[in-house]
C-alpha cells in the first residue's frame, strides 16, 4: 500500500445530539481512488465533507479527533481553511457551475488565489478543461454561460473548475448520481486518468461504480467504519458479515 | 349523466356574475382615474410648465424646480440607502450567526415597511429638524426617506439573497474563496435582479411620497442648485401638487403635475419589468 496522503485518526462528529461519525480511522493513499460506500445516512458524505472542512457551514456541528493532510492536522489553529481547500478540492453531487461564463467559472479558483495574468489564466483554463475531457466540446464558446450546458457537461466543468486550482486531493460527493449513464461513464473514465496526478476520494451509492473505478473501499454503517480494504479483496472476500450483506444487496 | 340540480346551476350563475361585476368595477374605476387625470392634466403640460419656475412677476407657474428637487432627493436617498440597505441585508443573511437577533431585526423591518409615511415625516422633523438642527430642505427630507425606504431595501435584498442556491456558496468556498469574495463575486451578482427591482420600487415610492416630506423637505418652489437645495425648503413634485391645490388654489397646474407623476410612474414600472426580464435572461444564459 502506498503512503497515505490523507488520514483520519479517531474522528468523531456530532450534528447537535446525533453522533454521525464514530471513531473513524482511515487512510487515503496517494494516487489512488478511495470509494466510501454504505447505505443512506451512514455518514459517508459527512466524512467526505469533513476532509475539507465544508461541514463547518452547518452551525451545530462538533468535531473531535484528527484529520491529517500530509501529516498536518487540518483543525490546527495555524491551518488556514482557504489554503486547505486550495489543496483539497471538492466536486459536489449536483453540478453547481456559477451563473457566469465557462471561462470565468474555470478561472474563479485561480483568480481567488491571486493569478491575474491573462496569458497564465488562458493556459490554465485550457489545461483544466482538457484534463476534465471537455475542452473539445466547449473551446468555441468559452464566453457562453456555463448554465447553457447539459448536466453532464456542467459536472465536467465543475471538475475542471476544481482542477484549475491545482489541488492535491479531489473529493467527489456522488458526482455522477445526477447524470445519465453516458455522462457517468465519461466521468468514470476521467477519474481513472485523474488518479495519475491526483488522489481521489469518492462517495458513491452505486456498488458497480465502486467496483469499477476504485482501488480501495471503505464501508460505513450507522456512522461507523465497518471495514476498509483493497476493492478487489473487499468485493471477493469481505471480512465482516455486514459488509457482505451490503455488497451482495441484502440491505441498503 | 345526471344533470346538475337547478339550485347548483343557479348558484353557479350568480357567483360568476358577481365575479364579473367585481372585475368590471375595478377596471372601470382604474381606467376612469387614469383617463380623468390624463384628460385634465395633459393639456397643462407645456414647455413653459416644464422649464420655468413659479413667478408672480413673470406670471409663470413652472414646475422645473420641483422636477429637479425630485431628482435631487432620489439621488441623495438612493445614494445613502442602497449601500446601507444592501450591506445590512448581506450581513443579516450571510454573516450574522445569532438567529434570534436576525429574526428580531427581520420582524422589525417588516413592521417598519407598514407604517404610514406621515409618521416617518413627524419623526424626521423632530429628529433631523429639531434635534440635529437641519433646516427644511433636500437633506432633511432625503434622510427621512432613507429611514422610510431602508426596511424595503433590506427586505427585498434579503429575499433575493435567500433565493441564491446554497450550492453556489459551497462551490465558491470549496475553491478556497473567503466569505467576502464569495459574497462579492457569486452571491451578489446572482441576487442583482431582486436588488434592482427593490431599488426601482423604492424610487417609485420616493417620487410618490408627500406626507413624509411636508415637514422635512418643505414646500418651497424656488429654483435651487443641488447644494443650495440641501438646506432650502424644496418641494418635490408630489409635495408641489399639494401646494398648488392648497396654497395657490391652482387645480390646473396640480392636474398637470399629476399627469407628469403618472407618466413617471409608468416609466418606472416599465423599466422595472424590463430590467428583471433582462437579468433573468442573463442568468439563464444564452441558450
Amino acid at each position: 500500500m502506498k503512503q497515505p496522503i490523507m488520514r483520519t485518526n479517531r474522528l468523531n462528529l456530532w450534528y447537535g445530539e446525533t453522533h454521525a461519525l464514530k471513531d473513524v480511522t482511515l487512510d487515503m493513499p496517494e494516487h489512488q481512488i478511495t470509494a466510501l460506500i454504505g447505505p443512506s445516512g451512514c455518514g459517508k458524505s459527512t466524512f467526505l465533507k469533513t476532509l475539507d472542512r465544508m461541514n463547518e457551514l452547518i452551525p451545530s456541528v462538533r468535531i473531535q479527533g484528527e484529520v491529517l493532510y500530509r501529516g498536518k492536522n487540518i483543525f490546527d489553529a495555524q491551518m488556514d481553511v482557504t489554503s486547505l481547500r486550495r489543496y483539497v478540492g471538492m466536486v459536489f453531487q449536483k453540478p453547481n457551475p456559477f451563473p457566469m461564463s465557462i471561462y470565468d467559472n474555470i478561472a474563479y479558483g485561480p483568480r481567488t488565489h491571486g493569478i491575474r495574468g491573462k496569458g497564465e489564466l488562458d493556459a490554465l483554463v485550457e489545461r483544466s478543461l482538457r484534463n476534465a475531457a471537455i475542452w473539445d466540446e466547449v473551446k468555441d464558446r468559452l464566453k457562453k454561460s456555463a448554465l447553457s450546458l447539459s448536466g453532464g457537461q456542467q459536472q465536467r466543468i465543475c471538475i475542471a473548475r476544481a482542477l484549475a486550482v491545482e489541488p492535491d486531493v479531489l473529493l467527489m460527493d456522488e458526482a455522477t448520481s445526477a447524470l445519465d449513464p453516458i455522462s457517468t461513464s465519461k466521468i468514470e473514465d476521467l477519474m481513472a486518468d485523474l488518479k495519475q496526478s491526483y488522489t481521489i476520494v469518492i462517495v458513491t451509492h452505486n456498488m458497480q461504480q465502486a467496483a469499477r473505478v476504485s482501488d480501495r473501499c471503505a464501508f460505513f454503517l450507522h456512522g461507523e467504519l465497518v471495514e476498509s480494504n483493497g476493492t478487489e479483496q473487499m468485493f471477493s472476500m469481505p471480512k465482516d458479515k455486514r459488509t457482505e450483506d451490503y455488497i451482495t444487496g441484502r440491505f441498503g | 349523466m345526471e344533470r346538475l340540480s337547478f339550485q347548483r346551476r343557479f348558484y353557479g350563475k350568480i357567483l360568476r356574475g358577481t365575479l364579473y361585476l367585481c372585475g368590471g368595477l375595478t377596471c372601470a374605476v382604474l381606467s376612469f382615474l387614469i383617463a380623468y387625470v390624463l384628460y385634465r392634466g395633459l393639456r397643462g403640460i407645456t414647455w413653459e410648465l416644464l422649464t420655468t419656475q413659479r413667478s408672480i412677476i413673470n406670471k409663470t407657474n413652472g414646475i422645473l424646480p420641483n422636477i429637479l428637487n425630485t431628482l435631487y432627493i432620489i439621488l441623495l436617498s438612493m445614494g445613502i440607502v442602497l449601500p446601507l440597505g444592501v450591506g445590512a441585508a448581506v450581513y443579516l443573511t450571510e454573516y450574522a450567526s445569532n438567529h434570534r437577533m436576525v429574526a428580531l431585526i427581520e420582524f422589525a423591518t417588516e413592521i417598519l415597511t407598514g407604517i404610514p409615511s406621515i409618521i416617518f415625516g413627524l419623526v424626521g422633523m423632530l429628529f433631523f429638524g429639531q434635534l440635529l438642527g437641519l433646516s427644511y430642505g433636500i437633506l432633511a427630507g432625503g434622510l427621512t426617506l432613507v429611514v422610510m425606504i431602508l426596511p424595503t431595501i433590506v427586505r427585498t435584498t434579503q429575499e433575493s439573497l435567500k433565493t441564491v442556491p446554497q450550492s453556489y456558496r459551497e462551490g465558491a468556498l470549496g475553491l478556497g474563496a473567503g466569505k467576502w469574495r464569495m459574497v462579492r463575486t457569486v452571491v451578489l451578482p446572482s441576487a442583482i435582479d431582486g436588488i434592482v427591482t427593490g431599488c426601482i420600487l423604492s424610487v417609485g415610492r420616493i417620487v410618490g411620497e408627500s406626507a413624509a416630506l411636508l415637514f422635512t423637505a418643505g414646500m418651497g418652489v424656488a429654483l435651487h442648485g443641488f447644494w443650495e437645495a440641501l438646506n432650502s425648503s424644496s418641494a418635490t413634485l408630489s409635495v408641489a401638487l399639494y401646494a398648488y391645490v392648497n396654497e395657490y388654489a391652482n387645480v390646473d397646474v396640480a392636474m398637470a403635475i399629476a399627469a407628469v407623476l403618472m407618466l413617471i410612474t409608468l416609466a418606472i414600472n416599465l423599466t422595472a419589468a424590463q430590467m428583471s426580464r433582462r437579468f433573468k435572461r442573463e442568468q439563464e444564459g444564452a441558450r
